[in-house]
């Protein structure tokens, strides 16, 4: 915990098991016409930065209901740090969810409580003691740019600043992954660029970052590896790709 | 921390519904009040029949115009029969003496009986009071007798009456109950939606599923424990104030009811009370909480 950045980056050089496998997964929701993901095999490394990109509809908020086991397959194999997800029993969900951050669109705080707060919550209703969250939950909010206004309310926020504190609680039990579903949908160019910013510092920690976004502009701008699904199949995987 | 998290959350649960909590509280009293009246008449009656049964006897009125050979025939054959285990004689004197004390607050109701009107009879008490009807075919046709009671056949309409009440306050419990579980699986609804965001949240990170259930569970216990204790306050008082004062007339009739069985019904009530309300609530968290 006193170092995870160095820790992360040494397990990354002797693992090189992929942290996220898809080996050929199908997911046709029930009164689907269509399969939403259709024979998709991928797989992530450790560390690894991410953008899965496709238009609406073409699967890729699937993957991460996949990732997160909100969903099962339909076919194949889902595969997070070699652990096959489906096989996880369901009491032991919650527990395997503490492994992998997450940040979405709308941020998702809790209104009645403060950034400390918020944080300090997904912090203790995992079992983490007041004290836990009193050393670790104000480092993480100067690591995301939060410090001095741990205190303040969401509506007392910029929506960047509200993304931050959601990056913070996603970020705070130290995950293995990060999944962002659309983190600069709601947000104006130059506040995206500070967020992604912040993903980038995150994923030098060796944190695995995905993310699933429309925004061209910032996957330009990234060059970071790029999946591009379409009608449920991967139609291009390129390692520092653009958004084409 | 957990723990105080945990409660903390019950009672601002509980609080931030007030109107709900109370009407769940109060449907729980009622219906488990029915519920332990019908126990403890339950109880009561089963002590009764213990008590009378054991005092019961089977009367073989004489005719008035029996001989003496009769009279002694009668005597020797319940004596002989097997199925009884004691029997006493009781002259017309002693029959009048014996309505005359038991009729002493009515003296113009005595005066109107007069020596010769009441029959002699001897009182036979059986080994096992339900061989009364053979005992009875066995000496119907001799001679000299004018009739054969059993006292059973009387105690058994008191007890049917019992037995009606009991099932009837059986009866209201379980329709009072079926309200307060619609009612528990109401407010936990009501609860689970107005925590939405945070049970959104705690799904999120990963919160074991106990800990984001028992906030909601526990809030339905502790309402059903305190319907349970109100039920029980309501069934002590009115068990003081009608029996032991108002209706004590009646305690002639009913064996006493014991105050160790009235106490009884805390844990009982209790029990039923917090086991129902947790598992309607865990029922409806599976379909409002799917986690």
């Amino acid at each position: 915990m006193s170092d995870p950045a160095g820790l992360a980056i040494s397990l990354h050089r002797v693992d090189c098991l992929p942290v996220i496998q898809l080996e050929n997964v199908t997911k046709t929701y029930p009164k689907a016409s269509r399969p939403s993901l259709d024979d998709v095999s991928v797989g992530i490394e450790k560390g690894e930065f991410v953008f899965f990109i496709g238009p609406s509809g073409s699967g890729k908020s699937t993957i991460i209901k996949l990732l997160l086991h909100e969903v099962s397959p339909t076919q194949g194999k889902v595969m997070v740090n070699a652990k096959d997800v489906t096989s996880i029993r369901s009491w032991k969900i919650p527990h395997f969810r503490r492994s992998i951050g997450c940040v979405f669109q709308d941020f998702r705080l809790l209104p009645n409580r403060t950034a400390y707060e918020n944080v300090a919550f997904a912090l203790e209703v995992i079992g983490k003691t007041k004290a836990v969250s009193r050393r670790v939950v104000p480092e993480v909010l100067e690591l995301v740019g939060l410090g001095g206004k741990e205190h303040r309310y969401p509506h007392e926020l910029s929506g960047g600043e509200q993304q931050r504190v959601a990056v913070a609680r996603a970020f705070v039990n130290r995950p293995l992954i990060l999944l962002a579903d659309e983190p600069t949908g709601n947000l104006d160019p130059d506040t995206s660029i500070e967020i992604m910013r912040l993903l980038d510092r995150i994923n030098r920690t060796g944190t695995t970052v995905v993310m699933v976004t429309h925004d061209s502009n910032i996957v330009n701008q990234m060059r970071r590896r790029v999946i591009e699904i379409e009608s449920g199949r991967i139609v291009r995987d390129q390692a520092r790709g653009v958004y084409g | 921390m957990r723990l105080k998290y945990v409660l903390n959350e019950v009672l601002v649960g509980l609080w931030r519904n007030v109107t709900m909590t109370v009407a769940m509280i109060i449907t729980m009293a009622v219906s488990l009040t029915m519920l332990g009246a019908s126990v403890l008449l339950y109880m009561q009656v089963d002590q009764m029949k213990n008590f009378y049964y054991g005092e019961i006897e089977v009367s073989i009125f004489l005719r008035s115009d029996v001989t003496d050979a009769q009279r002694s025939a009668i005597d020797s054959a319940i004596s002989a029969n097997p199925l009884v285990a004691n029997k006493t004689y009781e002259t017309r004197e002693e029959a009048l003496e014996r309505f005359q004390q038991l009729w002493k607050d009515s003296p113009e109701f005595v005066k109107s009986v007069g020596p010769n009107s009441l029959p002699e009879s001897f009182r036979v008490k059986l080994k096992d009071p339900e061989t009364y009807k053979t005992f009875t075919d066995q000496m119907t046709g001799m001679q000299g007798i004018q009739d054969i009671i059993d006292q059973r056949a009387l105690l058994d309409k008191v007890f049917n009456i019992f037995n009606a009440i009991q099932v009837g306050a059986l009866v209201v419990a379980g329709v009072m109950a079926l309200a307060a579980l619609l009612l528990v699986g109401n407010t936990i609804q009501v609860a689970a939606y107005s925590k939405r965001r945070e049970v959104a949240v705690m799904k999120l990170v990963g919160a074991s599923n106990w800990f984001i259930q028992a906030p909601f569970v526990l809030e339905a216990v502790v309402a059903g424990i305190i319907g349970a204790v109100l039920g029980f306050i309501f069934l002590f008082v009115s068990k003081v104030v009608l029996l032991d004062t108002k209706l004590q007339a009646l305690t002639n009739i009913l064996t006493p009811i014991d105050n160790g069985n009235v106490w009884l019904m805390l844990p009982l009530l209790a029990g039923v009370g917090a086991l129902v309300s947790a598992a309607t609530a865990w029922i409806t968290l599976r379909f409002y909480l799917k986690v």
